[in-house]
C-alpha cells in the first residue's frame, strides 16, 4: 500500500478551501498552514499561462527530513506517509532545513508540524480533509499500489509531474497537467 | 628598545614562577568590574530565554523560511572559535613550533569556554529543549544532529583532558607556592594536582599522555567543524549544497581562532602585566600565522563562490546575486574586505604585526567571522526552491529580535566569564613548560 495524492492543475481554481479545511480539521494554529496554494504564471503578457497548485508535504519515499531527524520523531508511517511524532520532536529544525518543499514549520508548542495526509481520517476509510472539500474535485487521494484505484487510473491516463524531482526525494504528490 | 638579558637557570626559573603566579595572589582583584558587567549581560540573556521558554520561539524572528537564525550562526561561530585549542596545543606543538608554548593554555581555555557556550546555544535554538533527553534515548546515528552531539561531547572531553593534563605540574606549583590562597583554591590545587612531584616516572606518563591527546584531538577538531558544516551541506539549499563546505568551515575556523588568540594575548598581557612572556615577537609570529591561515581561507572562499557564480543556476544564482549585489551585498563585501583581504594586506608588513594594529585586525577578523556565519546560514534559507507568491513579509526578511540579540550577547559574555574565571584560577601561561630543564641552554628573555 502506498498512499499518494494527485492534483488536477486544470481543475483547480485556487479557492483555498483545502487550506481552510486542513486548518479546521487538524487544529492548525492561526497564522500557520500545512497546505497552501501557489499560482505560478508562465510567460509574459499577453502570452500568459497560469498554473494553480495546492501544495503540501510530498510524502517523499526517500525523505530527507526522516533521514536527518535525530530522534526518529519524523518517521514513515503506514502507506508511506511521513509523520512527525510530536512528543518525540525536540524542535532542532534540521528537517525544516532539509525539506526542499518547505512543507514543515515550527508549531507554537515547539515541535515541528506538517501535513499528515490526514492519516487519522484515512484509517477510518475517509478522504483527507482537503480532498473531501475540494469544490471542483481537483484532488484525488488513494493507494497507487492498487491498480484499480482512482489515483492509479488518473496517473495512467493523464500527463503528470512532481515538484523538484531533481532533489531525488521521490515525491508522492502528483500534479496532473 | 629591546635589551636581551641572560639569566642563570635558577634565577630564570624563579622569575618565571613569580611572574606567572602573580595574578593568582589573593590580593589581586583583577577584572571584578568586568565580571560584574558580564554577569549583567548574562542576566539579561537569561531573562530573554525565560521569555522564549514562556512564549515559545515566536519571540524570535525565526519564521517559516528562516527557521535557523542567529542562534545557529552564532553556534557555528563559537564552534569555529573552539578549534583554536587544537591549533595551538596540538598542530603547532606537534610541528615543534616552540614559540607557541606560552599560548597553549590560553587557547585551551578559550576552546573549552567556546564549546560550552556553543552547546548551550544549540539547546537555546531548540523548540523543545525539555525533550533533549530524547536525543540520548531515541538517537539515530544517521542524523547529522546526532553526529554533532557526539562530536561536540568528544571534543569537549578531549579539550578538558588536554587542558588538565598539561596543567597538573602547574597545579602542583600553585599548591606549593600559593600558601595564602583562599581555602577552596588551596583545596582545588591540592586535589587536582593529584600528588604531582615531578618524579621522572610522573613526567614520563605526562609526556606520553599529552602527546597522545594532542594527536587524538586533531581528527576530532577537524571533525567537529566538518560535522557542523555537514549540518548544512547534507541539505539541498542554495549556498549549502556544496562539497567545499567542510574545508571552507575548518579553514575559516582556524583563522578566527588565531584572531581570538591575538585578542586574548593583548588583553591578558596588559591586564596581568605579562609583557615579558607574551612578547612583541610572539605577536609577530601570530601575525604571520594569521596571514597564512587567511590565505588558506581565501582559497576556499574562491572555491566556494566561483563555481556557482560562474554557472548561475536557478536558485543558486539568485542566492549569489543577493550576496554580491542584493540586500546582503553590503554585509558580504564588508566581511570579505575587512575580515579577509585587509588582514592579509596589513599583516604582511612588519608594522602591521605590532600588538595594537594586530588587536584591531583581530577584532575585524572576528567581526567578519561572526557576520560571515550569519551570511552562510540566513540568506540560504530565504531562497526556497518553490517560491510562493504573497508570503508574509516576515518570511522574506530576518532581523533578529531583541531576545535573540540578548541571548547571543549573553553567550559571548558567558564565554568571557568562563575564560576570566579560569584565568583567575589557573596560571595562564604554562609555568613548567616555560621553565627550563636542568642543564638546558640558558633562555633569553626580552626585557
Amino acid at each position: 500500500m502506498r498512499y499518494a495524492m494527485a492534483i488536477d492543475t486544470k481543475r483547480c481554481v485556487g479557492c483555498s478551501d483545502c487550506v481552510v479545511a486542513c486548518q479546521t480539521e487538524n487544529n492548525v494554529p492561526i497564522g500557520y498552514c500545512r497546505d497552501w496554494i501557489v499560482e505560478e504564471t508562465i510567460g509574459a503578457y499577453p502570452d500568459l499561462a497560469l498554473e494553480i497548485r495546492s501544495e503540501r508535504c510530498n510524502h517523499c519515499e526517500d525523505a530527507p527530513c526522516v533521514r536527518c531527524c535525530p530522534t526518529g520523531a519524523s518517521h514513515i508511517a503506514e502507506g508511506g506517509i511521513v509523520m512527525v511524532e510530536h512528543d518525540d520532536c525536540i524542535g532542532c529544525k534540521a528537517c525544516i532545513a532539509s525539506c526542499p518543499y518547505d512543507a514543515r514549520f515550527v508549531h507554537p508548542e515547539g515541535y515541528v508540524d506538517k501535513c499528515t495526509f490526514c492519516l487519522h481520517r484515512v484509517k477510518d476509510g475517509k478522504q483527507p480533509a482537503c480532498v473531501s472539500v475540494c469544490p471542483t474535485t481537483a484532488m484525488i487521494f488513494g493507494d497507487i499500489d492498487d491498480k484499480n484505484s482512482d489515483i492509479s487510473k488518473a496517473l495512467k491516463t493523464r500527463k503528470h509531474k512532481t515538484l523538484i524531482p531533481e532533489a531525488g526525494t521521490k515525491p508522492h504528490v502528483f500534479y496532473l497537467l | 628598545m629591546v635589551k636581551e638579558k641572560l639569566f642563570l637557570n635558577d634565577q630564570f626559573n624563579q622569575k618565571v614562577e613569580k611572574d606567572l603566579l602573580a595574578h593568582l595572589l589573593p590580593h589581586k582583584k583583577v577584572g571584578n568590574i568586568f565580571i560584574f558587567i558580564l554577569l549583567a549581560i548574562i542576566l539579561v540573556g537569561i531573562y530573554a530565554y525565560y521569555r522564549q521558554l514562556r512564549y515559545g520561539l515566536i519571540v524570535t524572528s525565526m519564521r517559516d523560511y528562516t527557521s535557523w537564525g542567529v542562534y545557529i550562526s552564532n553556534f557555528v561561530f563559537l564552534v569555529a572559535i573552539s578549534l583554536v585549542g587544537s591549533l595551538f596545543s596540538s598542530i603547532l606543538k606537534l610541528s615543534k613550533a616552540t614559540w607557541s608554548t606560552p599560548l597553549t593554555r590560553i587557547s585551551e581555555i578559550i576552546a573549552i569556554a567556546a564549546i560550552i557556550c556553543a552547546s548551550v546555544i544549540i539547546i537555546v535554538d531548540m523548540g523543545r529543549p525539555d525533550r533533549f533527553i530524547n536525543v540520548l534515548i531515541h538517537g539515530r546515528i544517521q542524523s547529522p544532529i546526532i553526529w554533532d552531539v557526539i562530536i561536540i561531547t568528544t571534543y569537549l572531553t578531549i579539550s578538558v583532558l588536554l587542558l588538565y593534563i598539561s596543567l597538573i605540574p602547574d597545579l602542583a606549583i600553585c599548591r606549593d607556592k600559593l600558601t595564602d590562597a583562599p581555602r577552596w583554591k588551596k583545596w582545588f590545587y591540592k586535589v587536582f594536582s593529584i600528588n604531582w612531584h615531578g618524579t621522572p616516572e610522573q613526567n614520563n606518563i605526562l609526556h606520553k599522555v599529552s602527546f597522545m591527546l594532542s594527536v587524538m584531538v586533531i581528527p576530532v577538531a577537524f571533525a567537529i567543524h566538518t560535522v557542523t558544516s555537514w549540518l548544512f551541506s547534507t541539505t539541498w539549499r542554495p549556498g549549502w549544497d556544496s562539497t567545499n563546505l567542510g574545508p571552507y568551515f575548518v579553514s575559516g575556523a582556524l583563522m578566527a581562532g588565531a584572531a581570538v588568540i591575538i585578542g586574548a594575548m593583548y588583553f591578558i598581557r596588559n591586564a596581568l602585566n605579562l609583557k615579558d612572556y607574551l612578547t612583541d615577537k610572539l605577536f609577530d609570529h601570530m601575525g604571520k600565522l594569521l596571514v597564512l591561515l587567511s590565505l588558506v581561507y581565501l582559497y576556499f572562499n574562491i572555491n566556494e563562490y566561483l563555481g556557482p557564480a560562474f554557472k548561475m543556476v536557478g536558485v543558486e544564482g539568485e542566492h549569489i546575486i543577493e550576496l554580491f549585489f542584493g540586500k546582503y551585498a553590503s554585509m558580504y563585501w564588508l566581511v570579505q574586505v575587512f575580515g579577509l583581504v585587509l588582514p592579509i594586506v596589513v599583516l604582511v608588513f612588519a608594522w602591521g604585526r605590532k600588538p595594537l594594529p594586530m588587536l584591531i585586525i583581530s577584532i575585524l577578523v572576528l567581526l567578519g567571522a561572526w557576520f560571515k556565519r550569519f551570511l552562510i546560514v540566513i540568506p540560504s534559507l530565504q531562497h526556497p526552491y518553490l517560491p510562493i507568491q504573497d508570503v508574509d513579509e516576515s518570511y522574506r526578511h530576518y532581523i533578529p529580535s531583541w531576545e535573540e540579540w540578548a541571548i547571543t550577547f549573553a553567550s559571548f559574555a558567558g564565554c568571557l566569564l568562563i575564560i576570566t574565571f579560569l584565568v583567575k584560577l589557573l596560571p595562564v601561561i604554562p609555568i613548567w613548560e616555560t621553565k627550563k630543564e636542568e642543564g638546558g641552554e640558558p633562555k633569553q628573555l626580552e626585557v
